[in-house]
């Protein structure tokens, strides 16, 4: 493609890190707004093969990114589905090209509001315009674009992901073979919008974030970003796992203090999620995303219908959800099931029995790992793949 | 709805043959809907033996569990409260299979099953089977066989009936016999006509399929 120009790796990179400039290309965002020469930084694991059939996207949650498996080179630790993502696993990269892009609006390299504007005029920050998961899935269109990928194998990923992975099915279902969406739902709930907003609001709050502008007065509202991640963090656990973990017991110290320390180990291992959270991400980029994920209705795109969204899909969907996952409930699977068996989907829906709250998804779950292998293979065989 | 596969009440000792023969009633390549699929042995054969577009409803998580890990459409649903959310007409054949006397309204599963699918294959245990009726009329107890294991305070099955009450009520909702197996002591018999009061007296159980009239 001649309208693109690879700043890092030149050539297409079908094999590691990469970061894609799309000069002349411009994101028509649905806010109206258009983002121009946007730049998608992904990753890829596995051979693509010669008919190009065999391309796996995984969508990364909130504050996620492109490193899903192989080490992270901003931390050196292994990525966040490396037991999911390898040779051999249930996502076998000896048979599978696997692709996982940061999104739009993010901070781990593809355009959001710490890059630089176009003009040249300093960083976005607060001037970056409010994306939308349909936003991220076009870019993640143009992307494949570029690598000449006419069509993907399966698109899969948990909550945010799995919110992207719908987005996929309902908009582009003639690109996707397979859905995967997992701890997810069509629509953001209430409830979760409600959580989002107390993390904006702490971010907000903070002195030092200057109304956005927080890096031309070279601060960051570490303060009010870690309470958003700790706020955040409880509703990816469950109140079993918490108590199991952390029970009531005090930290480091035989009695209360009668203070305001962190008497008790939950408390310091929140304060402990929410500083090393700043470290690795962006306060303007939290609220942008977190936003992207409270628009997100794919109903209401369709007259309020959701089985509207994929009437006559040709799609195969396999929905998973978690018993003690309250941030994204069986209920809001269940609901989704119900739309695609009334669309006539394909659809398989199991739901897993955890104690480890939403953020099992990222985790151990073996029977999370049997559906996902049991249900590539036979799609991975009615493709001709095996 | 029970988990008939997994050797819960009803249950039978001869479930394969019964499986096969309704394997056989399928048309190879048609879309066909297993209520009440197990861990998929129907399913299975369905799909890999006579080419189905098969997609299967269950209502115990586990069951689900491995019908997916096995490569099978399934997804976790009641017979009562989720045949509503499929359309009319998507599938050629509906089958349920040992599960409609532990449905709530079985009339209503049937007619959704009607509504769902031209064709239903139905598979049920007699409740007029002579054994049956002896162990109440003789001891005056609650029936236990091998079709019908548990006692009657823990019993999934909660609307039982025999062969005649059967196409009784496919009578009433225009269903038309148009193949009966039943099955004595592991050994089937085919026909075309709906069972009479012999066969109610004899059969354990019975496969039927059924077509809108």
């Amino acid at each position: 493609m001649s309208d693109t120009e690879q700043v890092e790796n030149g050539g297409k990179n079908l094999d590691g890190l990469a970061t894609v400039e799309l000069k002349n290309i411009a994101l028509q965002l649905d806010s109206g707004q258009i983002l121009d020469q946007i730049t998608i930084s992904y990753r890829t694991f596995g051979q693509l093969n010669k008919d190009k059939s065999n391309a796996i996207l995984i969508c990364h949650a909130l504050t996620l990114d492109q490193h899903v498996a192989g080490d992270n080179p901003t931390n050196g630790k292994p990525g966040w589905w490396s037991s999911i993502v390898g040779p051999g696993l249930p996502i076998d990269t000896d048979k599978f090209f696997v692709i996982c892009q940061n999104v739009i609006g993010g901070c781990a390299g593809s355009t959001g509001p710490t890059s630089m504007k176009p003009d040249g005029s300093g960083v976005y920050g607060i001037d970056f315009p409010v994306i939308t998961i349909a936003d991220m899935v076009r870019a993640q269109n143009l992307l494949l674009d570029y690598l000449e990928i006419p069509d993907l194998f399966c698109v899969l990923g948990g909550s945010m992901g799995g919110m992207q992975t719908l987005q996929w099915a309902a908009a582009h279902s003639e690109r996707v073979f397979c859905a995967i969406p997992i701890a997810t739902s069509a629509r953001h709930s209430s409830q979760n919008i409600a959580f989002h907003e107390v993390g904006r609001q702490a971010v907000l709050a903070d002195p030092e974030f200057h109304a956005g502008a927080y890096q031309q007065y070279d601060a960051r509202p570490r303060k009010g970003l870690a309470v958003a991640r700790m706020a955040a963090h409880i509703t990816y656990l469950s109140e079993t796992a918490l108590q199991r973990k952390f029970g009531r017991n005090l930290q480091d110290r035989d009695a209360v203090t009668y203070g305001f320390e962190a008497d008790f180990q939950i408390e310091s291992y929140l304060r402990h999620q929410g500083m090393t959270f700043v470290e690795r991400f962006d306060a303007n980029s939290y609220l942008y995303i977190t936003r992207a994920m409270d628009y997100f209705d794919i109903a209401a795109d369709h007259g309020g219908n959701l089985s509207a969204a994929f009437q006559g899909t040709s799609t195969r969907f396999c929905v998973m959800s978690f018993t003690s996952d309250w941030l994204f409930p069986t209920s809001e699977s269940i609901a989704l099931v119900r739309a695609l068996n009334a669309a006539g989907a394909n659809v398989s829906f199991v739901e897993i029995e955890s104690d480890k709250g939403h953020d099992a998804f990222l985790l151990d779950e073996p029977e999370m790992f049997a559906t996902l292998d049991g249900f590539l293979r036979a799609a991975a065989r009615d493709r001709g793949l095996s | 709805m029970i988990d008939p596969k997994a050797g819960a009440d009803g249950n039978l000792g001869n479930k394969r043959i019964d499986l096969e023969l309704i394997a056989d009633m399928v048309e190879s390549g048609s879309r066909v809907l297993d209520i009440g699929c197990g861990t998929g042995e129907l399913l299975d054969l369905l799909v890999n033996r006579r080419q189905a577009d098969g997609r299967g409803l269950e209502l115990s998580q586990a069951g689900v569990n491995a019908c997916v890990a096995r490569g099978l459409s399934v997804v976790q649903g009641n017979a009562d409260t989720d045949l509503s959310y499929y359309p009319d007409n998507g599938f050629d054949t509906v089958i349920l299979s040992q599960t409609l006397q532990a449905t709530q309204k079985p009339r209503e599963v049937l007619r959704e099953m009607a509504r769902i699918g031209p064709q239903l294959i139905v598979s049920i245990p007699n409740f007029g089977h002579w054994r049956v009726r002896a162990h109440l009329a003789l001891r005056g107890r609650m029936p236990e066989t091998k079709a019908l294991a548990s006692s009657w305070y823990e019993t999934a099955n909660i609307h039982l009936c025999t062969l005649l009450d059967f196409t009784d009520l496919c009578a009433e909702l225009d269903l038309k016999v148009a193949q009966c197996i039943t099955l004595t002591n592991g050994r089937a018999h085919q026909s075309t006509q709906a069972p009479g009061s012999w066969k109610n007296l004899t059969a354990e159980q019975a496969v039927f399929v059924l077509q809108r009239s």
